[in-house]
């Protein structure tokens, strides 16, 4: 589903320049979950973001299966199709949720469909079953300043998922949680790569990093370490 | 996105930001209102002055003394080489297609009845000058016919001047003291509005030889000529300055003109000015446009955070361009009619303070104010919105 050859991405930061991504080799599978962890800066978020195509390397390839089945080199594409990919295949989850704040936690998830120019209609069908799933029937009139962190990233949770992509990407998405509602998000996360999703996390959290059949460890803007469960011996 | 979701959009991020949404609606608004009002207040001057002309038939020749050799400009309102006579007037008034000739001396001088006083217009005219600026008589009668270098001591008051001297008090065959002389009051016109700046209401009209007595002098203010037809009305102004010459040593020292192309040049004149006032107003539309501009900058920049999430979520940058430019366009449409309709309301305001001048707004101005609005809104909002769609998802983000 996924496949990065050689890629790397380098800022300028003042006359310094940081390789955030150095040569990074990955191939996921399409129902996969893996953690990225990482000492800070090592470019956990810039890996993340340019899975997410929401960043372009510098070079190399990145190719990702499209609606067709098709796997397509997305580097060189033009950045509206770019936009088009991101709406239909990937759902992203961030650290401060990035709700907009005069939209109730309903219209905050039914935002994607309403940008895709998906009737109200449909848009209600689509959007009863998950409001349940998320547990949020009591919340969903409610601005997001009136709900709690943890509802806050459930609705954020439900944005990324209502146009059923194929891949989920957080990027510390219980870092402002407590360990309670931190739990519950990533049970939520777990639930939905059981129905098939490709599930990565970015996370410092050594336990819920732990959880995953996959684990990436990047050092410096390099894989140090890519090791699945059931490779380890028990 | 679908239309009706795009508008939602817009709208909840307007009434999010109520201060700078209410800013730019007020700018937009001003602009408008100022272009649509100064039109309007233009236009109704305008009129104005030319209902003031067409107080005279379009059949009238006048003639005043001295000379302006531009043709077409503005006659000279005073001065002159060389008076015109009674004499002049009467050889006038001998040629063919002339119906009527009416001279005139015009001047101020204190009126007084029995203590009371009032510095009023004094018109030293004959009948004919009834006849041509339509002037009727609500009591007694207009100024006998004689001849005309023949003084006598009668006049004809506007309403006005006679409620002021004699109140309800009945006013026909009363005195009148004036500079020296004195006239018995034969006639009361009706009211009468003013035109070519003469106040009819207020002026107080004798024989032409008598006010030549009275002002002591010999040279006419301004002849007027009644013409048979309108046909013949250049072969005449024609005739007329040929007369005058002749009798003038064969130098042409009047002017004749006729009021249509009086009018026409106070009309170009009020023209220019309409367009001039309503650059103005167009200045403020500008500065509104700028303004909206800066805001719809600010918005920008005050929302990356918005813009990096739709992008993340998938809005094309076509979708983020016009998402920022609707909201812009949103606002000034709504600007630009609260704007209209509060410069309509004033207008209408204004006629029913001033009943005699007609403030309306022609219908170009309003539809130019909100195209010129739209544009602004459309090319100023371009910028920043541009700026918004092509912000790299993750600068937004971060
Ligand atoms: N837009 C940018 N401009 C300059 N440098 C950047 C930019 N984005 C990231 N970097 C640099 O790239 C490196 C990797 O950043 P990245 O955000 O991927 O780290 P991270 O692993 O997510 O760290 P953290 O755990 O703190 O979130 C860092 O050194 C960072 O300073
Ligand atoms: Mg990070």
């Amino acid at each position: 589903m996924i496949q990065v050859n050689q890629v790397n991405k380098t800022f300028q930061l003042g006359d310094q320049p940081v390789h955030a991504l150095n040569n990074i080799q990955l191939k996921i599978s399409p129902g996969e979950y893996l953690s990225i962890m990482g000492p800070s800066g090592s470019g956990k978020s810039t890996l993340l973001n340019m899975l997410g195509l929401l960043d372009i390397p510098d070079d190399g390839e990145y190719w990702l299966q499209g609606c067709d089945g098709l796997a397509l080199d997305t580097v060189p594409m033009d950045e509206e199709v770019r936009a088009r990919y991101r709406r239909d295949h990937i759902g992203f989850v961030f650290q401060s949720y990035h709700l907009i704040p005069r939209l109730t936690a309903a219209e905050n998830i039914e935002l994607p469909l309403v940008l895709a120019g998906i009737p109200p209609d449909e848009r209600k069908e689509r959007l009863q079953p998950i409001i349940q799933r998320l547990g949020l029937e009591q919340r969903a009139g409610h601005l997001p300043n009136q709900l709690s962190g943890g509802q806050r990233q459930r609705v954020a949770i439900g944005r990324a998922t209502i146009m059923r992509p194929k891949l989920l990407l957080a990027d510390e998405p219980t870092g402002n949680l407590d360990s309670h509602s931190g739990a519950e998000v990533i049970e939520l996360l777990e639930e939905l790569n059981n129905d098939g999703i490709t599930l990565i996390i970015v996370t410092h959290d050594m336990d819920l990093g732990d959880r995953a059949k996959r684990k990436i460890r990047m050092v410096d803007g390099e894989i140090v370490l890519d090791k699945s469960r059931e490779q380890e011996p028990s | 996105m679908r239309l009706q979701d795009q508008l939602l959009f817009n709208l909840r991020s307007l009434s999010r930001q109520r201060f700078r949404t209410l800013m730019q609606l007020i700018a937009m608004a001003i602009g408008v209102f100022s272009v649509v009002l100064l039109t309007g207040l233009g236009e109704g001057g305008r009129q104005f002055v030319m209902a003031e002309f067409s107080v005279l038939g379009k059949d009238i020749l006048i003639i005043l003394p001295g000379r302006k050799e531009t043709s077409g400009g503005m006659p000279p309102l005073t001065g002159g080489t060389r008076d015109i006579t009674l004499q002049d007037a009467q050889a006038l008034s001998r040629l063919r297609n002339v119906d009527g000739i009416a001279p005139l001396v015009v001047g101020k001088a204190e009126v007084n009845f029995s203590g009371r006083s009032k510095e009023s217009l004094i018109i030293g005219a004959n009948p004919e000058f009834f006849i041509m600026r339509h002037l009727r008589i609500q009591q007694g009668q207009g100024l006998l016919q004689i001849e005309i270098d023949q003084a006598r001591p009668v006049c004809v008051i506007g309403p006005e001047l006679k409620k002021e001297l004699f109140a309800a008090q009945p006013a026909l065959g009363k005195w009148l003291k004036m500079a020296g002389s004195r006239c018995r009051i034969v006639g009361i016109l009706a009211n009468s509005g003013t035109g070519l700046g003469f106040d009819m209401n207020n002026a107080l009209i004798i024989p032409v030889a008598s006010s030549m007595q009275l002002f002591d002098t010999q040279g006419l203010f301004r002849v007027m000529i009644d013409v048979h037809s309108l046909a013949g009305m250049n072969k005449l102004s024609k005739e007329v300055e040929r007369v005058m010459q002749e009798r003038h040593e064969g130098e042409l020292d009047v002017t004749v003109i006729t009021p249509a192309s009086l009018l026409s040049a106070f009309d170009d004149i009020l023209a220019v000015l309409t367009v001039a006032i309503s650059a103005i107003g167009g200045i403020s539309l500008f500065v509104a446009g700028v303004l909206i501009m800066n805001m719809t900058l600010i918005s920008v920049s005050q929302r990356t955070a918005e813009i990096g999430l739709l992008k993340a979520l998938g809005a094309s940058s076509r979708q983020v361009r016009i998402l920022f430019v609707s909201e812009a366009l949103i606002l000034c449409l709504a600007g630009a009619v609260l704007g209209i309709l509060s410069a309509e309301v004033l207008l209408w305001l204004a006629r029913q303070q001033f009943s005699d001048l007609l403030f309306i707004a022609p219908w170009w101005a309003s539809a130019l104010a909100l195209i010129v609005a739209l544009t602004c809104g459309l090319v100023f909002a371009w910028l920043p919105a541009r700026r918004a769609a092509n912000l790299p998802p993750v600068e937004a983000l971060r």
